[in-house]
């Protein structure tokens, strides 16, 4: 009577599969229990504090950073995300002609998150934020300028 | 205490033709008013059982479901359908008109006629003809020519696909259904739904017909789910294999009508599960037979019923896979059906000799 | 007057094609196949690749060998750290420097925690094609807590970029121990839960047995690799007989079934995961530590001549060719691709099945189609 002990064995796999669901359904009803979503505009998300967001620069309380312009960033970067406009000027205090940068550009839609620019900054100028709120309906606002307008480099910052 | 039978709609209709003294007109402005009450039956039920449907999902998949449109997320289905109304119909190029566009109104149809003999409560019936379980099992098929309609009108070949499948899926789990309905006739000794709920004052047939009326049961859980084409039976709008099967070319208020129908059946399935074998309205064991407004608790414990199978048939499309063509077929020829003949006669026989409780 | 046809060896049926085109809820990814079908049986499967192509290999030659890793990620995105380990080890071959033990050993967890992860998702996705819906979520539950781990430790969760020739990006979290091992348990409690209710249940096994046959031979000489081949009786695992970074010390089994159909490579996958278990559970007590990144020039040249490197990601066997000529730049890359190899299987093993059972055995074979066009 193989017939009805296939129909039997298979109502009984099928009772088991309905007890597992079952097992995360009645407490779910009653207590929220195994509920794994959280709603979110009304509960902040959870970052951690080394998730990649976007690059940013350090600033100081006096509006100050520490890039020189050396452009490691920019030529360490795989897909031309960073654009460095500098110039040179001359140091009045030691008479030699240093870079100083005009505008740190930054492409955050075309950044891949690979973390090469900051490794291969000198004077840890650039950061990473945990900022993600960066969607924007106009593509132009994604290309960011990271040093603040009106800083200079911080005093005592060599490169 | 034995109750009697009698109809408030039937009432109704002789309060507007006789009692006012109105005539024909007053009789069929009783016909539309019966009529409308059910349309908004059916758009609250469907309204309704579309949002439990998300919400038991969501518990079962460890999320909470809607909750944000009104109390508790309820008016979630009503934004839904104010978005599909608003949506554009698009439809195929070369589409079949006659049969495309037929093919949504067809169901609804099917779905309609079928809530009508449905006894929700004591003479709560509308239809209440003496030929009630015949006239659901007849009045089904039809709603099978809608999804033939709407696989072939849409000039598709996935959704042909869906619609071949599912033509032959619900044409011969019929047959398993109405085998499981037949098989508490005999025990009634009629066809009428709410004579049958009356019988059942004494005790429920599932527990009065024993071992055949539990096998009945059964069958008719499968053969009902396949016949509403939910998992594990869904294989006409398998969703993973043909994108969705015979209503993938329906948009906007299309698309509404048949998934409003595919809850409507469901109802309808348990429904008629819950008046067969659990005792439709009746309470068990008679405990709210004594306080007032027995309308009340009648409309009460026979939505308790319906909900609760309704519930069942969520659990098993939330944790079953589905079956294939070839295993579906298998199943209801080789399985199913001789079971169910099988067990018509052990009724038969239980009843003759007076073996039932 | 209509002639009666009197037996249906006269019915003229008609060969169909039907297009599983690139968008399809069920091919993982954009791939398109051109079935040609008989009522509903599948008479030949034709599939037609490059939707995804985005010329990686091409975009190594014109960046430095720091720079091709980040590249890697994007390739087979499940795997995306044992792709990153591949590059790094052909480089580190090149420059024939030794990483530090720590490397090696936060290399191997990460690896395997990717592999869980991955073979995680398969079963979540594999649940959902066959119609169970749930499996998905409880799926993804888990894949979490990993999500979690990569996070905290390599700041992303899909694309980690976490290798670079000679060590690692960053050091372990310190959270990173306690994470992994209240992991441990949890996965173990829960992978019989499921096998209770997607293995177990009867409409699977029926769905699954059987179906999607690959030969011992045919695995063979089509190039099936890792779980594919592992199911039909082939011994192939990268881990067991070319061993890297920390496989050497561990103990694990190497996961063979026989049988060649759906089900065999699903319990090798299944089987996998725990086997991951071990490995993890090995390692996790004592990592060296003796620093994350060994000493390389700034600008990485590598000298002439071509090095391979083979790895075992969750699809199967990676092959990582970088032939170079000296300058800063490398002069070819070639990635191997598991999936690409796999996908000739399907062209063989799905012919006479219908089209559910079509569906079932491209889930067996776990594609993720960006693999398959570089």
């Amino acid at each position: 009577m193989s017939y009805i002990g296939d129909i039997l064995g298979g109502i009984k796999t099928l009772f088991t599969g309905m007890k597992v669901t079952g097992g995360y359904f009645f407490p779910n009803i009653i207590s929220r229990k195994y509920v794994i979503t959280r709603q979110y505009p009304d509960e902040p998300a959870i970052v951690f504090e080394r998730f990649k967001g976007e690059v940013v620069m350090w600033h100081n309380e006096n509006n100050e950073h520490r890039c020189t312009g050396c452009q490691a960033c920019e030529i360490a970067c795989p897909n031309g995300s960073i654009e460095i406009i500098w110039d040179r000027v001359l140091n009045p205090e030691t008479g030699k002609k240093v870079k100083v940068i005009d505008k740190h550009i930054y492409h955050l839609g075309m950044c891949t998150m690979c973390n090469l620019c900051i490794q291969a900054c000198p004077t840890n100028a650039i950061m990473w934020s945990t900022n993600f709120h960066n969607s924007t309906y106009d593509r132009s606002k994604l290309t960011k300028v990271l040093n603040k307008p009106g800083s200079k480099l911080m005093a005592g910052v060599e490169e | 205490m034995i109750l009697t039978n009698f109809n408030y709609f039937a009432n109704l209709i002789r309060y507007f033709s006789e009692g006012l003294g109105w005539g024909t007109g007053g009789e069929i402005l009783g016909y539309i008013i019966v009529a409308a009450i059910y349309l908004a039956f059916f758009a609250l039920a469907g309204l309704f059982l579309v949002y439990l449907e998300r919400r038991v999902a969501a518990f079962f998949q460890l999320r909470l479901g809607p909750n944000r449109v009104g109390p508790w997320g309820l008016f979630q289905t009503i934004a839904d359908a104010l978005k599909l109304l608003t949506k554009e119909l698009i439809g195929t190029d070369r589409k079949d008109k006659l049969l495309y566009h037929s093919a949504y109104y067809i169901v609804i149809i099917a779905a309609l006629l079928s809530l009508s003999v449905i006894p929700f409560g004591h003479g709560f019936a509308a239809f209440d003809v003496n030929i009630g379980v015949f006239f659901i099992s007849a009045v089904s098929s039809v709603g099978v020519l809608s999804i033939l309609f709407g696989g072939w009108g849409s000039n598709n070949k996935y959704a042909l696909i869906g619609g071949m499948r599912s033509g032959l899926q619900m044409i011969s789990y019929e047959l398993s259904a109405g085998l499981a309905l037949l098989t508490i006739v005999l025990m009634a000794g009629t066809l009428q739904m709410s004579e049958i709920v009356l019988q059942q004052q004494t005790g429920w047939f599932i527990w009065r017909g024993h071992i055949p009326a539990l096998i009945a049961f059964f069958i008719f859980i499968v053969a009902g789910t396949a016949e509403s084409n939910r998992v594990p039976f869904d294989l006409p709008e398998g969703e993973a294999e043909l994108g969705a099967g015979y209503h993938t070319e329906y948009s906007g208020m299309g698309f509404a009508w048949f998934f409003l129908a595919e809850f409507i059946n469901m109802f309808i399935i348990s429904a008629m599960g819950v008046t067969l074998f659990l005792g439709g309205w009746l309470s068990p064991w008679g405990i709210t037979e004594n306080l007032g407004a027995q309308w009340f608790w009648d409309l009460f414990w026979f939505f308790l019923k319906v909900f609760l199978m309704i519930f069942l048939m969520m659990w098993f499309r939330w944790t079953f896979p589905r079956v294939r063509i070839d295993q579906l077929l298998t199943l209801e020829w080789k399985y199913l059906l001789p079971i169910g003949l099988i067990n018509i006669v052990l009724m038969a026989i239980l009843v003759y000799f007076n073996l039932v409780f | 007057m209509e002639q009666i046809i009197l037996n249906t060896a006269e019915l003229k049926s008609q060969e169909y094609f039907l297009n599983m085109g690139p968008q399809h809820p069920a091919t993982h990814g954009v791939l398109r196949l051109i079935l040609t079908m008989d009522g509903e049986i599948v008479k030949n499967i034709e599939p037609d690749l490059g939707y995804i192509h985005r010329s990686i290999e091409k975009q190594c030659e014109y960046e430095g060998y720091k720079q091709i890793i980040h590249l890697t990620d994007r390739m087979d995105y499940l795997s995306a750290h044992i792709n990153n380990e591949a590059v790094a080890l052909a480089i580190e071959k090149g420059l024939e420097i030794e990483v530090p033990e720590r490397v090696k050993v936060i290399r191997t967890l990460m690896g395997e925690l990717t592999r869980i992860a991955s073979h995680l998702l398969w079963w979540g996705v594999m649940g959902m094609d066959v119609g169970a819906l749930t499996t998905f979520m409880y799926a993804f539950r888990d894949r979490e807590m990993i999500n979690d781990i990569m996070e905290e430790t390599c700041g992303a969760r899909l694309t980690m970029s976490y290798s670079t020739p000679g060590g690692v990006m960053f050091d372990l979290h310190p959270n990173f121990q306690k994470r992994v091992k209240a992991f441990i348990p949890h996965l173990r409690k829960v992978i019989p839960q499921y096998h209770e209710l997607l293995t177990g249940n009867v409409i699977f096994q029926k769905r699954m047995n059987g179906v999607g046959k690959l030969s011992y031979e045919d695995a063979i000489s089509l190039g099936a690799t890792g779980p594919v081949a592992r199911g039909s009786g082939v011994t192939s695992d990268v881990r067991k007989f070319a061993p890297y970074s920390a496989l050497d010390r561990v103990n694990f089994k190497e996961i063979i079934y026989n049988e060649g159909d759906n089900m065999a490579r699903y319990n090798v996958r299944m089987d996998e995961m725990l086997e991951s278990l071990n490995i993890i559970e090995q390692l996790i007590d004592n990592i060296p530590d003796d620093g994350i990144q060994a000493k390389t020039k700034a600008l990485i040249k590598l000298p002439k001549g071509e090095y391979l490197q083979r790895v075992e990601t969750a699809r199967g066997d990676l092959g990582v060719y970088i032939i170079s000529d000296g300058k800063k730049n490398p002069y070819r890359v070639k990635f191997r691709s598991p999936g690409f190899s796999n996908l000739n299987t399907l062209i063989e093993i799905g012919k006479g099945h219908l089209i559910a059972d079509l569906v079932a055995i491209i889930s067996t074979l776990d594609f993720v189609v960006p693999d398959i066009d570089r």
